[in-house]
């Protein structure tokens, strides 16, 4: 199903600038594999060794953070908005 | 030639450990760790030791090497060394033996501890060739960006929560800077700031600058343990928003350790949230070393961090030094700040408050050991927040210039015949 994931701006240099990209998706997991499939390096960024969301990305379904979901197994629905943001420093 | 850069080595990832050259840049390329500065320690031994801090000038900047600036600091000279002061009625009222107040509500020139990482990221951001310096802020931040920068003759913008407490406000816009109102949480001004720092060429002190910025904090620590008489207290209870200063005051009693300025000492770094905003606070009671990020609701605006940045690392201390989190309500924190008021004559912030509230509840529960010593970190002055205080303190008696009347006065109220 269509949802959008918004891209942040350290990551926009692999998207050719696309602030926002449409994926069909049913899970966090397939939306980022079809992500690395259009943009080559994305995976990589996102994800460690073992395959889990860095510690310093955040990934939200309509801003509830994956870790209190299904981390990325989350269900995805039609419509839904997946943010991907890097932790920002405080102050 | 190899450009002089001071006691610095590198920027470094936290995460990974790859190295970038000392600009003005935060975040690791690859795994978006945050970037720390790398210093040169087998130097820095040579340098820094307890007989040439104690000639220095009693200001933050006798710690220098520790700090992050290439050449001699130019802003913010008379930062820091704010007193330290042995609070032994509180700590009477609270039942512990050994108790400090960090005193940095008078610090120097805006009564918060920001003084202390500003002076550093202006420093800095002048050696970097920055003429235009900026942050995003709960208040006291944007109050010491747009004083140090009116002195330093620099451009400042200061991005703010739009519904601050008006004391905050003004002390900002006072200085000529340009103070953007936006409306919404803290979170939400960080990562307006995050992109408009991308598009700007602008020192952003907590975005870009935030490596060099975020150092500034240990010098608080430092101060302690001189003031201490060179020692690490046992326990030390510290503020929480982004969880930053509580990673830097344990980074300060490592360093010393580590350079032999004092000896190895076991020590607990404890963090204080208000229970509106408590991420940090409530990963670390329920034992997780990950936060879930919140929407603030508290009357501590100075700790309202939905999303704390450095809530992963104030956790992995905590866990170290084997210390705690607790959070206090608004009432409790409220309470704080008059027992801090009443008992030693300090009037701080809602920080402060949060901080005094809950020293109390670990000291009551047995968490702080009665017969350890405690020294609380109080980050910010009262006179900032008089709105959260508003109503909840006495009342002025308004009587006539007339002796009678005051007589009346003082036999009406039982609480004034007992002061005589």
């Amino acid at each position: 199903m269509p949802v959008n994931i918004r891209i942040p701006t350290p990551l926009r240099k692999l998207t050719n600038n696309e602030e926002v990209v449409e994926v069909q998706a049913g899970t966090i997991a397939s939306a980022l594999v079809e992500l690395q499939s259009r943009f080559p390096g994305v995976q990589e960024r996102l994800l460690d060794e073992k395959g889990e969301v860095r510690r310093f990305v955040n990934v939200y379904v309509n801003e509830e953070d994956i870790r209190f979901l299904q981390q990325q197994e989350t269900l995805l629905k039609d419509g839904d908005e997946v943010s991907i943001i890097p932790a920002i420093a405080g102050g | 030639m190899e450009k002089h850069e001071g006691f610095m080595k590198a920027l470094k990832c936290r995460e990974c450990g790859r190295e970038y050259p000392l600009a003005a840049t935060h975040v690791c390329e690859f795994d978006f760790g945050p970037l720390e500065v790398a210093y040169d320690y087998d130097r820095i031994k040579k340098s820094l030791t307890r007989a040439a801090i104690e000639k220095r000038p009693q200001t933050m900047w006798r710690y220098r090497e520790l700090l992050p600036i290439a050449g001699e600091p130019t802003v913010g000279f008379q930062v820091g060394f704010t007193p330290l002061v042995k609070a032994d009625r509180l700590a009477k009222r609270l039942g512990i033996r050994e108790l400090w107040i960090k005193n940095d509500t008078v610090n120097y020139p805006t009564l918060s501890f920001k003084d202390r990482v500003v002076s550093v990221a202006l420093s800095r951001a002048r050696e970097l060739g920055f003429k235009v310096v900026a942050c995003a802020s709960t208040g006291n931040l944007a109050n010491s960006v747009a004083a140090n920068a009116a002195a330093a003759g620099l451009k400042s913008f200061v991005f703010i929560p739009s519904d601050l407490e008006q004391g905050k406000v003004i002390n900002s816009l006072v200085y000529g800077a340009n103070v953007i109102g936006i409306k919404g949480h803290y979170d939400e001004v960080n990562r307006l700031c995050a992109e408009i720092a991308g598009k700007f060429g602008w020192a952003f002190v907590n975005v870009n600058m935030r490596p060099y910025y975020a150092e500034g904090s240990k010098s608080m620590g430092f101060e302690i343990v001189e003031q201490l008489g060179w020692r690490a207290p046992q326990h030390t209870v510290v503020p929480m928003a982004s969880g930053s200063l509580l990673t830097k005051i344990h980074k300060s009693y490592q360093e010393f350790m580590k350079l032999g300025i004092i000896p190895e000492s076991r020590y607990h770094v404890h963090g204080a949230q208000a229970t509106g905003c408590s991420p940090i606070s409530v990963a670390q009671k329920a034992g997780l070393d990950f936060f879930k990020p919140v929407k603030p609701n508290t009357i501590a605006k100075s700790l309202a961090i939905g999303t704390p940045a450095d809530g992963f690392y104030a956790l992995k201390v905590m866990k170290e030094t084997g210390a705690v989190a607790e959070d206090v309500s608004d009432d409790e924190l409220r309470e704080g700040i008059k027992l801090l008021a009443e008992y030693e004559g300090i009037f701080a912030e809602t920080a402060g408050g949060v901080t005094v509230g809950v020293a109390k509840k670990l000291i009551a529960s047995g968490r702080i050991p009665a017969d350890d010593s405690v020294v609380l970190c109080i980050t910010g002055n009262g006179l900032k927040t008089l709105d959260a205080v508003v109503g909840h303190t006495g009342r002025a008696r308004e009587i006539k210039p007339s002796l009678r009347e005051f007589e009346a006065l003082i036999n009406a109220e039982g609480e004034l015949s007992a002061a005589i």
